[in-house]
């Protein structure tokens, strides 16, 4: 029994010679078609000018924004003061929003992780009557937008007596199809039945066979679905836009949208510096979430294409 | 005021919005349940007695109106929620009521889009509470817009009689006179787009507040209203009259493409390379916001006329603040509507920088005689009032202009990019604006 308990962490893809021997093949080719790194730089480009164009802007004061280039740095560097005023303007909302939205984030991304986990695990190494018919209805889920669904959510929760409180953001957001889909798949292929037969023979109860056998050898798959949750919790607008009503609830998504939309208004104060600043604050935790958990996605990714 | 569009999300607004209009139609209740008249006593005694109202809005310078209100009346708690600006907020209170739960006491209400919430009998009638002796208090337009036969669904808040807001600067580089007609207008977007070819006399992407706010100073009526018979003819005089000026500005490229709100309408209005804009009274407190560099150089004259030395002009945008037929405080609501916008909140506002809707403001020797500093030291509300006074009167908005607003780029907006005329877009909008009533089942006539 210990013998295959120690045998569940070699397993595990997480360090790095992979992406040693990468680095290596691709030095060891030394083909490299211009065509193919300009359209790479291209695609580059345009991915990263409008963070370019955030980081600049958010130095900005407002009457700078409108009179001045948007890719150069002009007139006062004011972000400090622009991150000042983000988080004192009215009342310092924006730093309840960003707890809202890590509430969001820490409970509906989390949860629907844990779901998928267990779910996807579930699917892929069990046997039941009716299988098929979870494969179909998750492929089903994936392929219906968010969208559509939106309405008939916002009545059944406005039923419950839902709407108007966290719990109808943190709720729908338990729920991710596609992360179901994703661990079935990962789990069907890193945890190899044998292992689990090694450990139920040695006498691990299923729960056990989960948590110490398989759990570790599904790491690289959690924290992809993680990512994939966390990022689409953390810039979900359209949810929490028909859900909530008290701006004390909004997320970043919805309070930034507010603050710009007050220009719009008559008499409305226009703070662009501001939205444009507090964007920047909103991106920062999603940048900080990719940088460390990449590395994790990477050897996820890798996973099943090495043959033992 | 707001003229950014969801369109997306607008059409889903108006459809639900129209499927409930059409089962309170069929209900069969014909406004015969209105309550009996509510005395200002029982007003006061519901102030007094205290509770909480829910208040839907997005206009700033309420914060500071309710503040002053809860002093006042220690017991009543208002929440004031931003659920959106414009659009986001009409779908909210749709979903709100079509679900039947969370409806606010107060909502905010554009003027455009009232009809359709009071049409689908989702706003309470405030004759009954004394409301249609306040008659003198406002100015037409926005009475006009709040009021449907002896039913009174709102009190105005602010208005939006039209004027020429211009860049002096621009003006006298181009050597242009202020244009006091349209035809002088026309003029002077050659000249001025002929000095710079950056600049343009103004910006417009096809915003249908605008075209029906120029409709609606050109006379025409291409929308009647009469229960749920409802008239369109975009085709009329005054329609016609618009489509024809406003096209010979276009094949000529002499309005910037530049949709408003805008990053670029901003820096447009800024750098003076969008010249003027022909709007609403609400518009300096955002230009000063908005446009800041150009400070100084801002100034007010009258909205260009189609025949010399009239005084027509026109509403755009401008809001009041109804209560909902779901509220079960309907007095205290009352009370807190009076005050906001009959009362001392009206002084509060304007401190804001709200444009009036109250007579007694805008006749103010003091409001009148207010210099402004971002227009140069200008008495800008001399201008701003006398263009109050001089609204077309008898226009009417369609019960579900929400929705029309929002396909309206989709059928006039295509003649911004020279695809179609603006009379044949107009056409196509009135096609849609046709189907789509009888759809929801009103009797929509051209």
């Amino acid at each position: 029994m210990t013998n295959v308990l120690m045998t569940a962490p070699t397993v595990r893809p997480r360090k790095s010679p992979p992406r040693l021997r990468n680095r290596r093949t691709s030095h060891a080719r030394p083909t490299r078609s211009i065509l193919l790194t300009v359209l790479t730089a291209l695609i580059g480009l345009y991915a990263l000018i409008p963070l370019v164009w955030l980081l600049i802007n958010a130095t900005k004061t407002q009457p700078d924004l409108f009179s001045s280039f948007g890719l150069w740095f002009s007139g006062d560097f004011a972000l400090w003061d622009n991150i000042v005023g983000v988080l004192t303007y009215d009342g310092g909302v924006f730093g309840r929003w960003f707890l809202n939205t890590l509430l969001y984030v820490v409970v509906g991304a989390g949860g629907a992780t844990l779901l998928a986990l267990l779910g996807g695990y579930g699917l892929a190494k069990f046997n039941f009557p009716g299988k098929r018919a979870v494969f179909a209805v998750v492929i089903g889920a994936v392929a219906v937008p968010g969208t559509a669904l939106a309405v008939p959510t916002f009545l059944m929760f406005a039923n419950l007596g839902l709407t108007n409180t966290p719990w109808s953001v943190i709720i729908p957001s338990l729920i991710s199809p596609f992360g179901l889909y994703l661990m079935w798949t990962f789990a069907a292929d890193a945890v190899p039945d044998e292992i689990m037969e090694a450990a139920r023979i040695d006498g691990a109860s299923e729960a056990r066979t989960f948590f110490q056998v398989c759990l570790p050898m599904m790491a690289p798959g959690i924290v992809t679905v993680l990512l994939f949750t966390v990022v689409a919790t953390w810039n979900n607008y359209f949810l929490p836009l028909i859900m909530l009503r008290d701006p004390d609830w909004y997320p970043l998504t919805l309070g930034l949208n507010a603050w710009n939309a007050q220009a719009t208004t008559a008499g409305g104060e226009a703070i662009f510096n501001l939205v444009i600043a507090g964007s920047l604050l909103t991106i920062l935790p999603l940048i900080v979430a990719f940088l460390l958990l990449q590395r994790y996605w990477q050897s996820g990714l890798a996973a099943g294409s090495v043959k033992e | 005021m707001t003229i950014r569009h969801h369109r997306a999300v607008g059409a889903l607004a108006a459809a639900s919005a129209l499927a409930l209009t059409l089962t309170a139609c069929g209900s069969g209740s014909d406004g015969g349940d209105a309550a009996e008249t509510v005395s200002p006593e029982d007003v006061s005694a519901a102030l007094e007695e205290g509770g909480d109202l829910l208040v839907w809005a997005w206009e700033p310078t309420l914060d500071q109106v309710v503040k002053d209100f809860e002093a006042e009346y220690p017991n009543v708690n208002v929440e004031l929620a931003n659920v959106g600006t414009g659009n986001d907020h009409y779908v909210a209170l749709q979903n709100a009521i079509s679900a039947g739960s969370g409806v606010p006491d107060v909502s905010q209400m554009e003027y455009y889009a009232l009809p359709q919430f009071s049409i689908g009998e989702s706003l309470a009638d405030l004759a009954p509470f004394g409301a249609s002796e306040l008659d003198s208090t406002y100015s037409p337009g926005p009475w006009g817009a709040v009021t449907s036969g002896e039913a009174v669904y709102g009190l105005p808040m602010d208005s939006g009689p039209m004027a020429l807001f211009y860049n002096a600067k621009t003006f006298e580089e181009a050597g242009v006179e202020v244009p006091a007609t349209w035809d002088e207008f026309a003029d002077a977007a050659k000249k001025i787009n002929e000095s710079d070819p950056n600049a343009y006399i103004t910006a417009d992407n096809g915003d249908a507040g605008f075209a029906t706010s120029m409709i609606w100073q050109a006379g025409g009526h291409p929308f009647a209203v009469d229960g749920t018979d409802v008239t369109v003819d975009l085709g009329d005089e005054g329609s016609a009259r618009f489509a024809e000026m406003w096209q010979g500005l276009l094949d000529d490229d002499l309005v910037a493409n530049v949709p408003a709100w805008s990053d670029e309408w901003f820096q447009g209005l800024g750098s003076g390379e969008i010249a003027a804009l022909v709007t609403g009274a609400w518009m300096p407190a955002n230009l000063e916001s908005g446009a800041a560099p150009a400070s100084g150089d801002w100034r007010v004259a009258p909205m260009p006329q189609w025949t010399e030395g009239e005084n027509a002009t026109a509403e755009n945008g401008g809001s009041a603040l109804s209560i909902t037929e779901a509220s079960d405080k309907k007095a205290l609501a009352y009370g807190f509507l009076e005050y906001a916008n009959a009362g001392d909140g009206v002084a509060t506002r304007l401190e804001g920088g709200n444009f009036p809707a109250t007579l007694a403001d805008l006749n103010d020797e003091a409001f009148l005689a207010e210099e402004s500093e971002y227009f140069g030291g200008q008495k800008i509300n001399e201008v701003l009032s006398a263009s109050a006074t001089g609204v077309v009167p008898g226009w009417q908005y369609l019960p579900y202009q929400v929705y029309a607003n929002s396909v309206f780029p989709d059928t006039a907006g295509q003649a911004y990019t020279g695809s179609t005329s603006l009379a044949d877009g107009l056409g196509a909008w009135q096609e849609s604006i046709v189907k789509y009533g009888n759809e929801q089942g009103f009797t929509v006539g051209e």
